[in-house]
């Protein structure tokens, strides 16, 4: 057992170098997915959408008036600034549904996006096959990731809630393994959330709606899969934005460490 | 005094995201990453050839048409000798199939109209996001192509088209930087799927969406489906045609297969 203090083997080779291959797909694919999306910033349920077909759209990014506008359904939101309408790089006003400063590249491209988009889907695709053999196969997914019975009681779920909420982090050893809610967002983000943006993303492809046309049926048309591949891309971002957050009140250098080298520093309990 | 202050380093914070930003976009356009990333293309084609290369692209009820069919790229070509055409009602045009083909053929609008034609009520891709759902039928390329006899070194079909797009009118040519031009593999060309429309939603193709003739290619994006078609050639290699990439926003940066 490791005693306080001790450096400790944390994660091993294969989760370490798919975890930065993913961190390298996923950072391009947001902000390539993101230029790609202000070239029809619209969202549709059903098979088709367009400009003067809008009677499945559910989500409009825009501009009136000099204002950044977004409407969910029936709702508008003042978003200017950020959304629909921001400055540039240069300082110039222009209408764009998301700003430059999150899209790849920072200027409109929907060609160079597309190009590193694909790229960079090839990557995630090729990098969570293998996170998936070694996590399947290793005993990774079942010794880490899986939670017990006895983690899923409501009481053990409500507990973990408030200790976050109060940013109380286990200590010591017990840091070292994964708590309920980390191992749904965790679990949640690598067998869910990133499976679902591969299949919304291949069922966007016309030439795969010929040979898979099941796939596209289950998402309940192509414009349904573009708006499921974006409601999944913003709960991705979901994710990063309190895995980042719980990194850096957790310990950023010590967790650092150990993603890196995969030795980690056991704290010293309190 | 170089104490580092919060301001201090939230403006470096500020700053140092700049500087990712920069080196960011300098990176993605560098022309050796670009072709590079441009390579997953012939991946995404082998693996859509290969889990796919006879499907069908899927075929929708008359009831799922698109009450309104979008148009896009040039919708009113303003070349001169084209407008001639629409205002006699293209009785003169004539779509050549030329290149490596046994037997060149200049067929009038005519005798396309009375080859067997094939209906289809299919959904349209754009590579902006948006999709339109429309009734196209027309003789089959493939129809053209034995009639024509396709020589064994031919590799692509190309589409030369009457419109500039985006450029000065009638700057026509092979190497124009403005003619709008496709071109296709022989496995899309054989496809059944693959029509020379001349008639949308039970009329008469209409000038904003190809008229007299465009080329429907289902299985891939909507820039692939050239609009008012005057030649197809039969070629074994696409350098000698507009920037050399096979077509109009291929030459800009867009993927030749666009079946993603």
């Amino acid at each position: 057992m490791a005693a306080d203090g001790t450096l400790v083997k944390r994660h091993s080779a294969w989760v370490r170098m798919t975890h930065w291959f993913n961190f390298v797909a996923v950072l391009v694919l947001l902000g390539t997915g993101l230029n790609i999306f202000n070239a029809h910033p619209y969202l549709y349920w059903g098979a088709s959408g367009t400009t003067v077909d809008t009677g499945g759209r559910w989500l409009a990014i825009g501009s009136l008036r000099e204002r950044g506008m977004v409407m969910v359904g029936t709702t508008t939101f003042d978003t200017t600034g950020l959304l629909g309408r921001s400055a540039a790089k240069n300082g110039t006003v222009q209408n764009i549904a998301f700003p430059h400063w999150a899209t790849i590249p920072s200027w409109r491209d929907l060609g160079l996006a597309r190009n590193w988009h694909f790229a960079a889907a090839w990557l995630l695709i090729l990098n969570g096959v293998v996170y998936l053999a070694y996590g399947a196969f290793s005993g990774h997914f079942r010794r880490k990731l899986v939670p017990g019975p006895a983690e899923l009681r409501p009481a053990n779920i409500a507990r973990d809630a408030v200790e976050h909420l109060k940013l109380e982090f286990p200590k010591g050893r017990e840091a070292l393994d994964y708590q309920i809610l980390q191992k749904i967002a965790y679990a949640g983000t690598a067998l869910l959330l990133l499976p679902l943006l591969v299949f919304s993303g291949i069922g966007m492809a016309p030439g795969m709606d010929a040979s898979w046309p099941w796939l596209v049926d289950l998402f309940g048309g192509r414009q349904s899969a573009r708006s499921v591949h974006f409601i999944a891309t913003n709960l991705v971002v979901a994710f990063i934005i309190v895995h980042l957050l719980m990194v850096v009140l957790a310990g950023p250098f010590r967790l650092m460490r150990g993603m890196i080298t995969g030795w980690q520093r056991v704290e010293t309990a309190k | 005094m170089s104490i580092m202050t919060r301001r201090g380093f939230g403006g470096g914070l500020v700053a140092g995201s700049g500087l990712l930003l920069a080196g960011c976009d300098a990176l993605v356009s560098a022309p050796r990453a670009r072709a590079l990333v441009q390579g997953a293309e012939q991946a995404t084609q082998r693996w859509q050839r290969l889990v796919g290369r006879d499907a069908l692209a899927r075929e929708f009820s008359a009831a799922d048409i698109s009450p309104v069919f979008k148009a896009n790229g040039t919708i009113a070509p303003v070349e001169p000798g084209y407008q001639a055409h629409a205002a006699a009602n293209f009785v003169d045009w004539r779509v050549r199939v030329s290149g490596l083909v046994e037997r060149p053929l200049s067929l009038s609008l005519a005798q396309l109209q009375a080859l067997p034609a094939r209906s289809q009520i299919t959904r349209h891709d754009c590579v902006e996001g948006w999709s339109a759902i429309g009734g196209w039928a027309g003789p089959p390329l493939a129809l053209l192509l034995n009639a024509a006899g396709v020589k064994a070194s031919a590799r692509y079909v190309v589409f030369l088209c009457a419109d500039n797009y985006g450029g000065k009118a009638d700057e026509g040519g092979l190497k124009s930087r403005t003619r709008y031009y496709e071109s296709i593999d022989l496995v899309d060309a054989w496809h059944p799927q693959t029509i020379l429309a001349l008639r949308l939603n039970n009329a008469a193709l209409d000038v904003a969406h190809g008229a007299p003739v465009r080329l429907r290619v289902e299985r891939q994006l909507g820039y692939k489906h050239a609009k008012y078609v005057e030649e197809i050639m039969l070629v074994d290699d696409l350098a000698s045609f507009g920037s050399g990439r096979g077509g109009y926003w291929p030459d800009r940066g867009y993927e030749w297969y666009a079946g993603i």
